[in-house]
């Protein structure tokens, strides 16, 4: 007992040390971010820049920074620079809603970027709106983000649709009838994507022979592959994040399951390549962006992107970018630096040529935009179909 | 059928590393009756020393060319991640535990959830958080007896963990050492009167048991295809959850403990739902802490006054 009330008191006063170190920050950093506000614009971005989904947010902060670096090159918004400032949340839920107070509270921010992963975007979201700062996510498809409220806003298609298009692409292209679902139960956007392909592929006369579920982060996928692997299954369907979904792939080889997975936006990462190995080849995703085929605007974003980075972008990098030009028309739209104006031009955002399609805002503050089916092959995502909401 | 034997293959060879890891739980409990906690985490930098060594001894360029890595620099890889996590594992205790060994048994328990999490953090500071691809230091082959596919990976697993297991058991049975270790389990103050250099013999046991810990590391890592720096903390729990079932301070328990943790995860996973895979492993632990405290095959002493 006497341990343990020194161990409380050690901590006790370590936690107000920090704090009164803290405060000290904060309010130097405040002042600086007020004398700069004449001059400068920060967008605040929150992202996984480590963890087991580093690279969505390593990739889209690359999109972002060369928006705001192209639209500074050319004299900013409003006779301002953007500054952009990244925070990383490391994946993690508590650490979203950390990173999203410290941009408002301590950068001043007039509006967000962010996040990737639906669970996350719904965390920063939620805090976003009860604060009134507008926030922009490029590419969480859970159709529950933008209902967290009126300052949420995204450039990318919903689930529903995405779900839909990988059970019309099953079906129609691919002529499968039965079809596995993995899904990962602790994230939002896996259940969501998982549920919205299953009304959608029985709705097209096929069948689910199996439902299987792992948890995120968890390193063995063996039970759940040689459950599937008692069934006729023709094809998994993964909503999952790349990581797991390498090692799920390589897993069904080891087994002997020789069908094609197929996933959503989740995938889309180099590592899923060097995780799954050749184990990966054969299978199909659905997703925002092909590099390979693309408008002129789009080609000219790959090319810049690959000449800055040394690698190509991916589908979340492009969304990113857009993100980042939607954000930085709105401000120069809306005339000030408000974020309540800022939200109004947001959200009367028409026909914005964006690299990855046309964005208009519905009602819902989401765009209406088509999706691309990407085929894995030698190590790549090739363009396979491109489908239409 | 076919199904139920494949899952007890993936069972076992899950278990056989959980087996590798508890050993290594059981040993120092055993002696020092101390739960170390950091131990998961020199599992996880067992895994991580091999995949640097593999990485040095040019590894990428055999996979680039879908050659097999020759077994001599696999055995090579094996030991030199033995040697290191030996080593870490004698640092800790001489850095974490020794200083706070006569003091009430919550103080080192403290330092060993300490280390445990500085080690956590260390990893993802030196290694990166972000899940690595574990290198292919055993190429694979796959037979199939009757629908069940066996890979040679999962019949390493299995072999190496066995080995190592005899080995151990003739190490302690055995040789000097070995039964110095059991003379301090019995009664350490007794070994001490008796000329036994206690130090000493504190030192291998963390060395061997840190060292068969990262065999499990290197064989988790060619099982699970991914390894990350947080790697040590469940499979660590599961691992002292399989000593303690086994009974904790008995090593053929923390064998029994092991496979059996596996082969129950693994069916729960197949059969109930995944969602409960891990939740088993600590259902096992509440019943067994209610019904057999001593566990399995431990024995029950009696507390002399």
């Amino acid at each position: 007992m006497r341990i343990l009330r020194r161990t409380l008191i050690v901590g006790l006063c370590a936690a107000a040390l920090s704090t009164i170190g803290c405060k000290k920050k904060v309010s130097e950093s405040a002042a600086a971010a007020e004398s700069a506000n004449a001059t400068e614009i920060v967008i605040g971005h929150f992202a996984s820049m480590t963890g087991s989904t580093a690279h969505f947010g390593q990739d889209t902060d690359r999109g972002v920074r060369m928006a705001f670096d192209e639209a500074n090159a050319k004299g900013g918004v409003l006779g301002k620079k953007l500054r952009l400032v990244t925070l990383d949340d490391r994946g993690d839920a508590a650490e979203t809603v950390n990173a999203v107070n410290r941009l408002i509270d301590v950068e001043k921010v007039s509006a967000l970027l962010g996040e990737v992963a639906s669970s996350l975007s719904l965390a920063g979201g939620r805090v976003a709106q009860h604060r009134k700062i507008p926030m922009i996510s490029p590419t969480s498809t859970n159709p529950k983000v933008t209902e967290v409220g009126d300052y949420i806003f995204r450039v990318c298609f919903i689930d529903p649709f995405q779900g839909k298009v990988m059970a019309t692409f099953a079906h129609e292209n691919l002529k499968l009838t039965k079809v596995a679902i993995l899904r990962d139960v602790k994230n939002d956007y896996s259940i969501g994507l998982a549920d919205a392909f299953k009304a959608s592929f029985t709705e097209l006369g096929g069948t689910i022979v199996a439902e299987q579920a792992y948890s995120q982060n968890d390193t063995d996928f063996s039970a759940q592959v040689t459950a599937i692997r008692g069934t006729a299954a023709q094809a998994i369907f993964v909503p999952g994040y790349y990581s797991e979904v390498g090692s799920i792939a390589r897993t069904a080889d080891r087994l002997g399951l020789k069908i094609p997975l197929l996933g959503g936006d989740g995938w889309d990462s180099p590592d899923l390549f060097k995780i799954g190995g050749d184990a990966i080849n054969g299978s199909y995703f659905s997703d925002h962006f092909a590099p390979d085929v693309a408008t002129d605007k789009a080609k000219q974003f790959v090319a810049n992107f690959t000449a800055k980075y040394g690698q190509a972008p991916t589908g979340l990098g492009a969304l990113g970018y857009e993100a980042a030009e939607v954000l930085a028309d709105a401000i120069g739209r809306a005339g000030k630096t408000d974020p309540g104006a800022i939200r109004d031009a947001i959200a009367s955002t028409k026909d914005f040529e964006g690299v990855a399609g046309k964005i208009t805002m519905d009602a819902h503050r989401n765009p209406l935009k088509s999706a691309v089916v990407l085929k894995i092959e030698g190590g790549k995502a090739k363009f396979e179909t491109s489908i239409a909401p | 059928m076919t199904q139920f034997l494949q899952q007890i293959i993936n069972g076992l060879s899950l278990g056989s590393i959980y087996a590798l890891i508890a050993l290594g739980y059981t040993m120092v409990y055993g002696i020092l009756k101390l739960i170390n906690f950091a131990h998961g985490e020199v599992f996880m930098v067992g895994a991580y020393t091999g995949y640097y060594t593999a990485g040095a001894l040019g590894i990428s360029a055999f996979e680039a060319r879908h050659q097999s890595f020759p077994l001599y620099l696999a055995l090579l890889v094996l030991i030199a991640s033995m040697a290191a996590a030996a080593l870490l594992g004698v640092l800790i205790e001489l850095f974490a535990y020794r200083p706070v060994r006569n003091a009430p048994r919550l103080t080192p328990l403290i330092t060993a959830i300490g280390m445990s999490l500085f080690l956590q953090n260390a990893g993802m500071l030196v290694f990166s958080p972000n899940p690595q691809r574990y290198p292919a230091i055993l190429s694979e082959v796959r037979f199939e007896v009757m629908g069940v596919i066996v890979t040679n990976i999962k019949l390493t697993i299995f072999v190496v963990a066995l080995g190592l297991m005899l080995g151990l058991h003739l190490f302690v049975q055995k040789t000097w050492t070995g039964r110095a270790m059991r003379a301090l389990s019995f009664n350490i103050d007794a070994a001490k009167l008796m000329g036994i250099d206690t130090n000493r013999v504190i030192r291998s046991t963390f060395a061997v048991g840190s060292a068969l810990a990262a065999a499990g590391g290197i064989l988790f890592g060619l099982d699970q295809i991914t390894i990350n720096p947080l790697m040590g903390v469940l499979t660590g729990l599961k691992a002292f959850v399989a000593a303690v079932l086994g009974g904790i301070g008995s090593i053929p328990g923390a064998v029994v403990g092991g496979l059996l943790i596996g082969l129950a995860e693994q069916l729960t996973a197949g059969y109930l739902s995944p969602e409960y895979r891990d939740a088993i492993t600590f259902v096992i632990l509440i019943l067994i802490l209610l019904l057999k405290p001593e566990g399995l095959l431990g024995v029950v002493r009696v507390e002399k006054v």
